[in-house]
């Protein structure tokens, strides 16, 4: 097994299983129950998405994917922020 | 600025320069103001009056600025002798009034807003008689009725005021909409909106398949304004504006303007059958309605504005004969009644200001009180009725010759000479009236004043009025002569008749018509002297009530708007939706009705497994979205979250990263925005369907499902068929060519954004600013729902605990939950914030630009809010999110003014290189400034919506809230 086949090989299997990981996020997004495991969910999803765009761009060697996952990154995390804020204490912004 | 064309220019601009100042002053700078349109106005008549030779002899001056070279329309002034007389007076009369008004006005008003309307008035009035093409003239034409409008509402404490103020605006600018479209037509005719060469255009004008249209168009203009029958109503309504107003603009400039322009293109439309009837059967009725209502009047002003209606009407039928030596008629009583009308209503002022009353039944014997203003009044008002020796007689019998030549054989014609003696009866019936109502007869009894002589500066208009009147009455060969001889060439040209202004012309007919007019008026005074006072209103024409009329239409076209509301309007969204909806799609449908729908031969691309889970979950998250989106706000919310980041990926994937990057911006600044909202929204009821759901509501569910599935499969089959065929040339590839060498970057978006489109870009910002202020207005008045003013649930359970326990302060459970997160997010600011720099100033190139960066710095700001509290935030930061918008807004349009330094159009970009040390090379454009400025606008703007938002919930209710609050609690 050559080093680039391994790398084809190893990126396939983490797509397949961030593509799992994204569909178990989905499901608490959309099921539930309750409206804070939609959150994790979402939550969940975001950071699965970063990591899948990651390994596009392993894949394609373009930078345009690393610099999604970067924004990504650093501000996707303000919707859960305020998802939770908004659960916590009635109010986003006090 | 002192060439001929210059002055031109200066004369017309100087007025607006003074309106401008004066509108600055303060309301109690009455002699500043005045002062300032006193000069204003002098200057300007000064510079008309030495313009005078550059018009003599048929000569015509020409100032043309390029304004729209494209269409062919340049910004023309063109003065020629008829322009130049009635600039002269414009002017000369405007100087009168200005110096009239300042005694006139009461302290009480804010003289500075009446002068500015004044002289704005004078320069629209200016422009309409310089304009050199017609665009121009429709255009200064709407200029007057507006500035009557605001002059007639002047004092719009006043009921009356105000309706006479829109009647006269509904009245002329419709007409003047008709006059637009009449001088377009013109202009299609002819090809040029030049007035030079639309005067050497009369036969082809004539010839036209058009002309009658644009006859009528241009005429009802000229009717309305000039208040001609049946569109007359207005004029004496608008006698509820202040007495200058009324001497300028509805007896001497204004008025006239309808005859100007029939002055004007009489060379042109003049001299056809459908003109004749038209316009001198509107002009004799005027005449004869006119004169008639005048007579009944009780009301001096009234009587006045009658007459006035009644002098136009003369005018236009002089006009209409068709005969040059009718138009020299025209021309000269047009001058004659402007300065005896306006001195008229300078006394008619002087009494009411004196008396406290214009009504003629109260009014008499003021010769005693007020010895001079009554010998003014009285050779103004014999000037009126035409008596020897007066301007007025000269030009009523020019009127009376004119009306004994043969014009057309028709009856009108038969009958002319009668009634134009008739119709010069009743003026001096209703001038006797006027005069010896007011001011002879035994001393007024009850009046709310005892009456003076006025100031005497404020009988000075009058005075040199009349002296005029005189002069030219007496001398007329050698004071207007000359000056009405360059007018009348400068309209007929060759076809100029020969006149005499003579004011013996021997025992011939038209003297004995005035005679008998004289005898005739003079004995119906002495007979009806009595009854005429008590007349209510003019007897025969009573019933003839245009405010009536005009009253009916306009209820009726409300009446109309308000059922076409009823009909289709509705104030509930969810059918507005609806509608929309099913209306684009039966608009999409249409083409495929009659065309069919067939797929391109482009091979569909080979399905990507994991791209298709993506969008699997995506499509989940969004039905899911619209699933829950009624009853389970948050739920909705968050789902639609989730089909936005698989949007996101999405634009990816498919080479779109300025897409994607924007996307994923704005969906995390959505959130929070709906998030802040919500928090103001009532809280769900337990049971929506108390006792069951209802069938109608659950077969309304159904169609509207049914609506929303039709709609969505349409748009994907629309967008699959054009997908699977080639694009058609589209201006794409234009840009993605000359992006980098013509606008120095590489990223085509953002180069369109800042440099090719730069304009639009301007537009939209400043609309996101507007949009921006307005929400923030808007939330400064916000009174949320009853239940939702109060703190939520959570933080009420939350502070219970606090207080409950020992050693706790209220506001320790959410120091503790979030004292982590808190650090980390007060760190990430600084991050965030170097990220948006660095999307702003690669932006040209890469992905990015202005509007990414500043939506991140405002999630960077909104991110500290959220960690920190308003409170905290705002005592550590300086948050002017409407200066930020400022200095944008300032920045986008300096950047964009500076191409002009260079001499290039507005928002011409600059690119090149500029080395700095270290860095080395780095690109740099204009654009990157236009783009700061997109960037502050845009963190401003969100910034300020969000924390007007977020501010509602440290604001406390107002004490009107608690009170009632306090009472509900007391009750129960």
């Amino acid at each position: 097994m050559t080093p680039t086949l391994f790398l084809a090989w190893s990126i396939t299997a983490a797509q397949v299983m961030l593509g799992g990981a994204m569909g178990c996020a989905a499901y608490r997004l959309l099921f539930g129950p309750r409206a804070q495991d939609r959150v994790l969910g979402l939550d969940t999803f975001y950071v699965n998405a970063m990591l899948m765009l990651l390994t596009f761009g392993v894949q394609t060697g373009r930078t345009l994917y690393f610099e999604a996952s970067l924004a990504i990154a650093l501000l996707g995390f303000a919707g859960t922020v305020a998802l939770s804020k908004f659960l916590m204490r009635g109010e986003v912004i006090e | 600025m002192t060439s001929p064309e210059g002055l031109l220019l200066a004369m017309l601009i100087l007025p607006f320069l003074g309106s401008l100042t004066a509108a600055f002053l303060k309301p109690a700078a009455r002699t500043p103001a005045w002062a300032l349109t006193w000069a204003a106005t002098l200057i300007a008549l000064g510079i008309a009056a030495y313009l005078y030779p550059a018009v003599e002899g048929r000569a015509v001056l020409r100032n043309e600025i390029e304004w729209l070279p494209s269409l062919g329309l340049n910004f023309l002034l063109r003065l020629d002798g008829l322009s130049w007389i009635f600039s002269i007076l414009v002017l000369g009369i405007g100087a009168l009034v200005t110096l009239y008004a300042r005694y006139y006005m009461s302290p009480e008003d804010p003289v500075p807003r009446f002068f500015a309307y004044l002289m704005a008035f004078m320069g629209s009035m200016l422009g309409l008689v310089l304009s050199g093409n017609l665009i121009q003239l429709a255009f200064f034409w709407e200029l007057t009725s507006l500035f009557s409008f605001l002059l007639i509402g002047y004092w719009h404490h006043n009921q009356s005021a105000r309706d006479a103020a829109r009647m006269a605006l509904i009245a002329t600018a419709a007409g003047g909409l008709c006059l637009l479209l009449g001088v377009l037509l013109i202009g299609k005719i002819v090809g040029s909106y030049d007035l030079d060469r639309v005067l050497a255009s009369g036969d082809l004008i004539q010839s036209s398949d058009l002309y009658l249209p644009a006859l009528i168009l241009i005429l009802l203009g000229a009717f309305t304004k000039s208040a001609q029958f049946p569109f007359h109503f207005w004029l004496p309504h608008a006698m509820a504006a202040p007495t200058p107003v009324s001497a300028y603009l509805h007896s001497a400039t204004m008025v006239k303007a309808g005859v100007f322009v029939l002055i004007r293109l009489w060379p042109v439309l003049a001299g056809t059958d459908a003109w004749y009837f038209i316009v001198s059967t509107t002009g004799l009725l005027t005449l004869l309605i006119g004169a008639w209502a005048a007579i009944f009047q009780q009301d001096l002003k009234g009587l006045l504005a009658y007459s006035t209606i009644s002098h136009l009407g003369l005018i236009t039928l002089l006009l209409g004969l068709g005969s040059p030596l009718a138009a020299v008629a025209a021309i000269f009583h047009a001058v004659n009644h402007a300065t005896f009308k306006a001195s008229l209503f300078m006394a008619a002022g002087i009494i009411d200001h004196e008396t406290g009353t214009r009504d003629l039944r109260s009014l008499s014997g003021l010769y005693r009180f007020m010895p001079i203003t009554a010998t003014l009044a009285m050779v103004a008002a014999a000037a009126m009725a035409g008596v020897p020796l007066l301007n007025g007689f000269l030009s009523k019998e020019m009127f009376l010759s004119a009306s004994l030549a043969e014009h057309s054989g028709t009856i009108i014609d038969q009958a002319l000479p009668a009634l134009a003696t008739l119709a010069s009866a009743f003026a001096v019936l209703y001038s006797l009236r006027f005069i010896h109502q007011t001011f002879f007869g035994p001393a007024p009894q009850g009046l709310p004043r005892i009456p003076g002589e006025a100031p005497h500066w404020m009988r000075v208009p009058i005075e040199i009025l009349v002296v005029a009147c005189l002069l030219v009455g007496i001398l007329p060969a050698m004071t207007i002569g000359p000056y009405l001889a360059t007018a009348v060439h400068s309209v007929l040209g060759d076809a100029t008749p020969a006149y005499s202004l003579a004011v013996w012309h021997g025992f011939n007919p038209p003297l004995f018509m005035s005679i008998a007019a004289l005898g005739l008026g003079t004995g119906a005074y002495l007979l009806f002297r009595k009854t005429l006072n008590r007349q209510d209103g003019a007897p025969l024409i009573r019933r003839l009530k245009g405010r009536k009329i005009f009253e009916a239409s306009l209820a009726a076209i409300v009446d109309t708007a308000r059922a076409l509301e009823r009909l289709l309007g509705t104030r509930r969204l969810q059918p507005q939706l609806r509608l929309l909806v099913v209306v684009a799609l039966l608009a999409g449908l249409l083409p495929f009705t009659r065309l069919g729908y067939g797929l391109g031969d482009h091979q569909g691309t080979v399905v990507d497994p994991g791209f298709a889970v993506v969008w699997m979950i995506g499509g989940a998250c969004a039905i899911g979205a619209a699933w829950l989106a009624k009853y389970h706000r948050l739920a909705a919310l968050i789902l639609t979250g989730g089909a936005g980041l698989v949007c996101c990926i999405t634009f990816l994937w498919l080479s779109a990263p300025d897409l994607a990057l924007t996307q994923l911006l704005v969906e995390t600044v959505t959130t929070v925005l709906l998030l802040l909202g919500l928090r103001w929204l009532p809280i769900r009821a337990e049971e929506v369907w108390p006792g069951g759901r209802a069938a109608s509501v659950t077969l309304r569910r159904a169609i509207d499902l049914t609506i929303a599935v039709a709609a969505g499969l349409g748009m994907t089959l629309i967008a699959y068929a054009v997908m699977t065929r080639p694009l058609p040339g589209s201006v794409s590839r234009f840009f993605v060519e000359r992006a980098y060498p013509e606008g120095g970057g590489t990223n085509v978006v953002n180069v369109i954004l800042v440099d090719f489109r730069a304009f639009d870009t301007l537009g939209e910002v400043t609309v996101l600013a507007i949009v921006a202020l307005t929400v923030f207005a808007l939330l400064r008045r916000f009174r949320p729902a009853q239940e939702s003013v109060g703190a939520p649930a959570q933080q009420r359970v939350q502070n219970a605990i606090d207080e409950a326990r020992e050693g706790r302060q209220v506001g320790d459970t959410l120091k503790d939950y979030l004292l982590i997160p808190r650090v980390i997010m007060e760190w990430l600011f600084p991050v965030i914030m170097v990220f948006a720099i660095y999307l702003w100033i690669r932006g040209h190139d890469m992905p990015g630009g202005g509007f990414a960066a500043g939506i991140t710095l405002s999630i960077a700001l909104i991110v500290l809010y959220m960690a920190s509290g308003t409170r905290r935030v705002e005592a550590r930061l300086r948050v002017q999110p409407a200066r930020w918008i400022g200095f944008g807004l300032l920045l986008a349009l300096l950047t964009g003014m500076g191409a002009w330094l260079f001499g290039h159009p507005f928002l011409t970009s600059y690119f090149g290189y500029l080395d700095l040390p270290i860095v080395g090379k780095v690109p740099a454009a204009s654009a990157l400034l236009f783009d700061l400025g997109v960037f502050l606008i845009v963190v401003g703007a969100t910034a300020l919506i969000l924390i007007a938002i977020a501010h509602q919930s440290i604001r406390r209710p107002s004490a009107s809230i608690l009170r009632q609050q306090a009472l509900e609690q007391g009750e129960g």
